[in-house]
């Protein structure tokens, strides 16, 4: 097996300097009843072309998002990442190191996490921000308990757009908990009157799962008048190129979604979240945390920092479980924001939003499609006529991905069964749109 | 005094001049201090856009992301990978964290479009590849385990344990059990453990470890009550050894109604050997990471996908992939009393492509060979050492990580830290210490499968080399170590008291020591 070192006879020679004659001695602890018997039925090892055959195989039969007109968004977005990123994060010294225990041999990571925080930190406008997340929804999820922590309080509101896998994960971390408020979309102006003074959170998301651009400022006096915290989420972080901080419209708590910045959409993951908040509050924040200081010499290097937060120091007292988190994926975050800079990024924003635009006009034109949006990034929501979720499989049978269709995530809901949430990004041509349209246009006659 | 030949630089540092950088490891300025707002390293049209559809909501804080072209950003991440240790540069024998060998066929079928490219809410007909692939992966765990389901979707070891204890959990609020309040947790667990039953409410009750390392199930038993909803076992343990009264202990726990959520990060060194199954378990993470090799990469991403029982399998998270009478199914909803959804998608699909990759090369019979040489490999590091460095539980075999504890530096001077240090001047990224928590200045070696016997050898003589020179009253060669790392000693005291935890323009930058 060509990962395995050992020859047979470097095997004896161990075991006899260990003192045993098989390593099956060295099993001996495990209960007699318990020992397989024979092998297990699984395949024998494999070439590598062989495995590489089989792989192929099951790859092809997927439907990449590159081979035709794509639409698809509602949390993860396809966005062009330059070859650097994956050339860069495939270096054995960044692939194959682990977490940064040892500083003094792992001042890259630690650098580069200082860098990625600095970058999270100025793009949500908040004083810091941590070394990464699993993903957006998990950090929403730690970002509510976070603000439970906080205030001492256990009410939550989550606001009508928030993305209803994140609604639902957030919901699995605290249980059934009649303190959690869902305000259902069609009653989004009965917001305030469920703040109280046993409010932990407002939890929003700007731009909306429907797209909607999001009156932040509004809901943080709001929570702020009540002792509340504000938490503001984002999915799609091109957005806040375009888009003002939330940071800067009264966040307490800004978590973030950042595939899109230097990661590929990979069926839901692995993605990199991002969490930043006030200085005030960074000994309840969760996840790993880098720090500047000195070395012994005198000279800058960076450290894990305030471990005292977390379970390997403080078990059952930390602030949360998380120990791995998504590094890799805040490298390529980290490099892919390096090689925009500010002059990159807010093009790519400009240039999304624009593709956007033209996508919007199109649709407003199509008959039988209603845009529901009005203020948007690069998202949008239309209502057709019919069902949207059987006409998005005629449109996928023609090559066409033409969105995710609300009812997919919500199916309890029957008055969204006719919307349809579409995205576009620069890698959206007029091409792709003309044949959107024509593929609806088509489908609902 | 034995060097490791690859990994040792060629430079000699002294105390004045180490850590300072050869000529071929220079520091490397911030980002923030090469880079500007006006330099990018990506061609964009400039595009115009009017306020029409972005309402009154453009931003106005100013963004001060620093940009670099696209030359000046190789160099910037080529030179700062470069003061990192990775496996590919040296043996890596980290315990509990399992640093074996990352195949690179993983990466390149990881990035073919067909899994890279695809999104997770396109329609579910576009995806049957996906589908299909999580199912080999499933069958794959759930031959390996001897369990019933498996919950793929955790992001990571510590995501698939909440994973997991919620689904216990629900199966008791499902039973009407809901009051049971208490988890029991041995000394010896990893911290994520009592982390992850206090973050679900539970209260914690630690277990003590025996003499010789492992749970007794006499003390198991004392604490067992109807109050009791779950134990978290890690087996093999973190001090390396295999839970020999892990049936009794099960057996027990269930005896009260209460469930066996097994610690599944150590499960690389009884893969096709052992299966959970057989043991009485529960429930189980299995750390793709480490026990499947996708690579670790700083500090992530990981997968943790838990194996389930018949009795917490109807409790799974969605989605989940269902055989239908043709063609394969994404499970999205359920109705009823199930636990609902961990994470927004499907879970790591990057990491079940690396890690079916990596089972499919190896075979059945690879990964049981793998287990068995991890625990051949640590076995041979405990005997090469064990005359010189102390067993804190005597010299019964070990699983895949050999566990020392500091006696033997008893009267030296050097700690278990400052013997860490060390290594690092010999080109060694040092062992996991100071954890588990139960053994006195712990070093745990865990070389892995991957290490030939000439690494071995290498490694153990350093080890004894400098132990002899740690006897020899040498202990100012370990307190100032490591003098031949990019950095001495860092001040972690200093980065906790008055935390800089992002670059700020008006940091003075500390002056160098030349």
């Amino acid at each position: 097996m060509r990962y395995l070192p050992h020859t047979e006879a470097e095997r004896a020679e161990m075991l006899a300097t260990i003192g045993v004659d098989d390593i099956a001695a060295l099993f001996a602890a495990v209960p007699e009843s318990a020992r397989l018997k024979s092998p297990l039925d699984l395949p024998p090892h494999s070439p590598e072309y062989l495995v590489e055959a089989h792989m192929r195989a099951l790859a092809a039969k997927n439907r990449a998002a590159g081979d035709g007109p794509f639409f698809v968004g509602a949390g993860a977005y396809r966005h062009h990442v330059p070859a650097t990123v994956d050339h860069l994060i495939q270096r054995s010294e960044w692939l194959t190191a682990y977490t940064p225990y040892q500083p003094e041999v792992s001042q890259g990571t630690l650098q580069m996490l200082f860098e990625f925080q600095t970058q999270v930190a100025h793009l949500l406008g908040m004083d810091v921000a941590n070394a990464s997340m699993y993903d957006g929804s998990t950090a929403t999820a730690e970002a509510v308990l976070m603000a439970k922590r906080l205030t001492r309080r256990n009410r939550i509101v989550l606001s009508s757009g928030l993305h209803p896998h994140y609604r639902d994960v957030v919901r699995t971390y605290v249980g059934d908990d009649p303190d959690l408020v869902m305000i259902p979309h069609s009653q989004a102006g009965t917001l305030p009157l469920n703040i109280d003074d046993q409010t932990a959170a407002i939890v929003v998301q700007t731009p909306d799962f429907y797209g909607s651009l999001r009156n932040i400022e509004e809901l943080a006096d709001l929570a702020h008048e009540a002792g509340a915290l504000l938490i503001v989420v984002v999915t799609e972080i091109v957005a806040l190129g375009l888009i003002e901080a939330p940071g800067a419209l009264g966040a307490d708590i800004v978590v973030a979604e950042g595939q899109s910045i230097g990661n590929a959409l990979n069926f839901g993951g692995p993605y990199v979240g991002l969490m930043a908040t006030h200085k005030e509050f960074v000994r309840q924040m969760p996840g790993r945390l880098c720090g500047e200081t000195v070395d012994a010499d005198g000279n800058r290097g960076f450290v894990l920092t305030l471990s005292t937060r977390e379970q390997h120091i403080r078990r059952e007292k930390a602030t949360s479980n998380i120990c791995t988190n998504s590094g890799l994926c805040a490298l390529a975050f980290s490099i892919h924001m390096g090689l925009l800079g500010e002059e990159g990024f807010t093009k790519l924003a400009r240039l999304n939003h624009a593709r956007a635009c033209a996508l919007a006009s199109a649709l407003e034109k199509a008959p039988g499609v209603e845009l529901i949006t009005h203020t948007f990034f690069n998202e949008m929501t239309i209502r057709l006529p019919k069902p949207a979720a059987p006409v998005v499989e005629i449109l996928a049978a023609k090559g066409i991905l033409a969105g995710v269709p609300v009812s997919r995530l919500d199916p309890t809901h029957p008055d969204v069964a006719n919307l349809l949430v579409l995205a576009a990004t620069e890698l959206t041509t007029d091409d792709d749109i003309a044949a959107l349209v024509a593929g609806l246009t088509e489908a609902l006659k | 005094m034995s060097m490791n030949p690859i990994g040792r630089p060629t430079h000699t540092g002294t105390p004045a001049t180490a850590g300072t950088g050869s000529s071929l490891l220079p520091d490397e300025p911030l980002l923030f201090e090469i880079g500007d707002t006006g330099h990018s390293g990506v061609d964009l049209p400039d595009v115009e856009i009017d306020d029409a559809r972005l309402g009154e909501f453009r931003r106005k804080t100013p963004l001060n992301l620093a940009g670099l072209t696209e030359p000046e950003a190789l160099r910037h991440y080529v030179r700062l990978s470069r003061r990192n240790y990775s496996i590919d540069s040296g043996m890596y024998p980290l315990g509990s964290c399992t640093m074996k060998h990352n195949p690179r066929l993983n990466e390149k079928i990881a990035r073919l479009p067909g899994f890279a490219d695809v999104h997770p809410l396109q329609p579910v007909s576009t995806v049957p590849g996906a589908l299909e692939l999580m199912q080999q992966l499933s069958h794959w765990l759930l031959t390996l385990t001897n369990m019933t389901a498996v919950a793929l979707t955790p992001k990571a070891g510590a995501h698939g344990e909440m994973c997991g204890m919620m689904t216990i959990r629900a199966a008791h609020e499902a039973k009407g059990q809901g009051h049971r309040k208490l988890v029991l947790v041995p000394e010896s667990a990893h911290g994520t453990n009592p982390a992850t039953a206090a973050a679900l409410g539970y209260a914690v009750k630690a277990i003590p470890a025996r003499a010789d390392g492992t749970v007794d199930v006499a003390a198991v038993k004392a604490a067992l009550s109807p109050d009791v909803a779950a134990i978290m076992l890690t087996n093999p343990n973190t001090c390396g050894l295999f839970e020999k009264q892990i049936i009794e202990i099960a057996a027990a726990v269930h005896d009260v109604g209460a469930y066996f959520y097994c610690d599944g990060a150590n499960f690389n060194a009884i893969m096709g050997v052992v299966r959970p199954g057989d043991l009485g378990v529960d429930a189980m993470h299995i750390n793709l990471h480490k026990t499947f090799s996708t690579p670790h990469g700083g500090g992530g991403p990981g997968a943790g996908p838990v194996v389930l029982s018949a009795a917490l399998a109807p409790f799974a998270p969605v989605p989940f992939v269902r055989e239908g009478d043709k063609v394969l199914d994404l499970v999205e909803h359920v109705e009823g009393e199930h636990l609902g959804r961990i994470t927004a998608f499907a879970g790591q699909m990057g990491m079940y492509v690396r890690a079916l990759t990596y089972m499919l090369s190896h075979g059945g019979d690879g990964l049981a060979q793998a287990a068995r040489d991890a625990v051949l490999n640590a076995n041979y590091v405990k005997a090469r050492l064990q005359d010189v460095f102390s067993l804190p539980f005597g010299t019964q075999a070990c699983m895949h990580e050999a566990l020392f504890d500091d006696h033997f530096l008893d009267g030296t001077g050097v700690s278990t830290l400052d013997f860490a240090k060390a290594l690092i001047d010999e080109g060694y990224h040092p062992m996991t210490v100071y954890f588990p928590l139960v053994v006195h200045g712990a070093m745990l070696v865990e070389p892995t499968e991957s290490e030939p016997k000439q690494t071995l050898d290498a490694f153990c003589d350093t080890m004894l080399d400098l132990a002899a020179d740690a006897k020899a009253g040498n202990a100012e060669r370990f307190t100032a170590a490591p003098l031949r790392a990019p950095r001495r000693r860092l001040d972690e005291t200093r980065a906790a008291r008055s935390p800089k935890l992002k670059w700020e323009r008006e940091t003075e930058l500390p002056a160098a020591a030349e």
